[in-house]
């Protein structure tokens, strides 16, 4: 599961690491739009824009549908992910918090060890 | 995941898991090498809880943490972050405190959408298997708490990158 979401941010950060590919993120997530339409938006042509849709469209940020002859793209099921992510976090914070705890526990018990041999003197 | 009787017979580094077990509820999990009545202790004394809760590694910590831990009883922790202008303020009730084996509260610092917190401590032989659970009022609130990022509100570079993707693929930074 951890190796799961390492994976996925990894292809999420590298299809974040290009300025067309956010801006194409940004884009779409005010509306879908068309190959033909980003190409059109960010000034390339239909191979360039397919290429960075492609590698967003691998780290799943965004999913297409071809319809007749359009081929729509929209914001991908990343929430999935992110979910995974976040959880791993939480994990995380947790797992930190309680080594933390751990330590307060073990001398805990040897204060309670060290009382216990004061009371008997 | 040490659900089966093998692994307990091993000692290992006691490990934490932490799962969606619903549309609206997480549980947190750990074994802690001690009696429930120490762990308990740990969780109920502000001077003992202020020393585990904000981990080093965070780069939080404590400005104040008052805890009246009680049935009826709340709780205020106060925490400053370098990169945080304000501090960040954590609260809520407790709804059910008994001794030894079970604390129930709300975190009440986000309004509405806040989880009711219940950590049970269970015995296993000289070991206590603490179980946290986080339920959400609706599957909505606990869906916004993983969109907004928030992990108990402690800023890292995650979620600003996540608060980053967020503005850009919702447009509303644009």
């Amino acid at each position: 599961m951890v190796q799961y979401a390492r994976a996925r941010l990894d292809d999420s950060f590298a299809a974040l690491s290009d300025a067309t590919r956010r801006g194409v993120l940004e884009y779409l997530g005010r509306s879908d739009a068309s190959i033909t339409d980003l190409a059109g938006h960010f000034h390339m042509t239909l191979t360039g824009i397919k290429k960075h849709v492609g590698v967003l469209e691998e780290a799943r940020l965004v999913i297409t549908e071809k319809v007749g002859r359009v081929r729509t793209c929209r914001l991908g099921p990343r929430r999935l992910e992110e979910e995974t992510a976040w959880i791993e976090r939480y994990r995380q914070l947790w797992d930190s918090r309680f080594d933390e705890l751990d330590k307060v526990v073990e001398e805990m018990k040897l204060k309670e060890r060290s009382d216990g041999r004061n009371r008997k003197e | 995941m040490d659900a089966t009787g093998k692994s307990e017979l091993v000692p290992e580094k006691n490990r934490t898991t932490a799962e969606r077990k619903s549309e609206r509820e997480l549980v947190v999990t750990r074994t802690f090498d001690a009696p429930a009545r120490v762990v308990f202790e740990a969780w109920t004394r502000p001077e003992l809880l202020r020393r585990w809760w904000v981990p080093k590694s965070c780069g939080a910590s404590f400005i104040s943490c008052e805890a009246d831990v009680r049935t009826g009883g709340t709780y205020r922790f106060v925490f400053g972050h370098p990169a945080a202008e304000q501090p960040m303020a954590f609260f809520g009730k407790y709804v059910e405190v008994t001794p030894g084996s079970r604390l129930v509260w709300t975190n009440d610092e986000g309004g509405e959408g806040g989880a009711v917190t219940t950590v049970t401590f269970e015995e296993r032989g000289p070991r206590t298997l603490v179980v946290m659970q986080d339920v959400y009022p609706s599957k909505e609130a606990l869906d916004n708490a993983i969109a907004s990022g928030s992990t108990s509100g402690f800023g890292e570079a995650f979620e600003q990158l996540d608060e980053l993707f967020l503005t850009r693929s919702a447009g509303a930074g644009a």
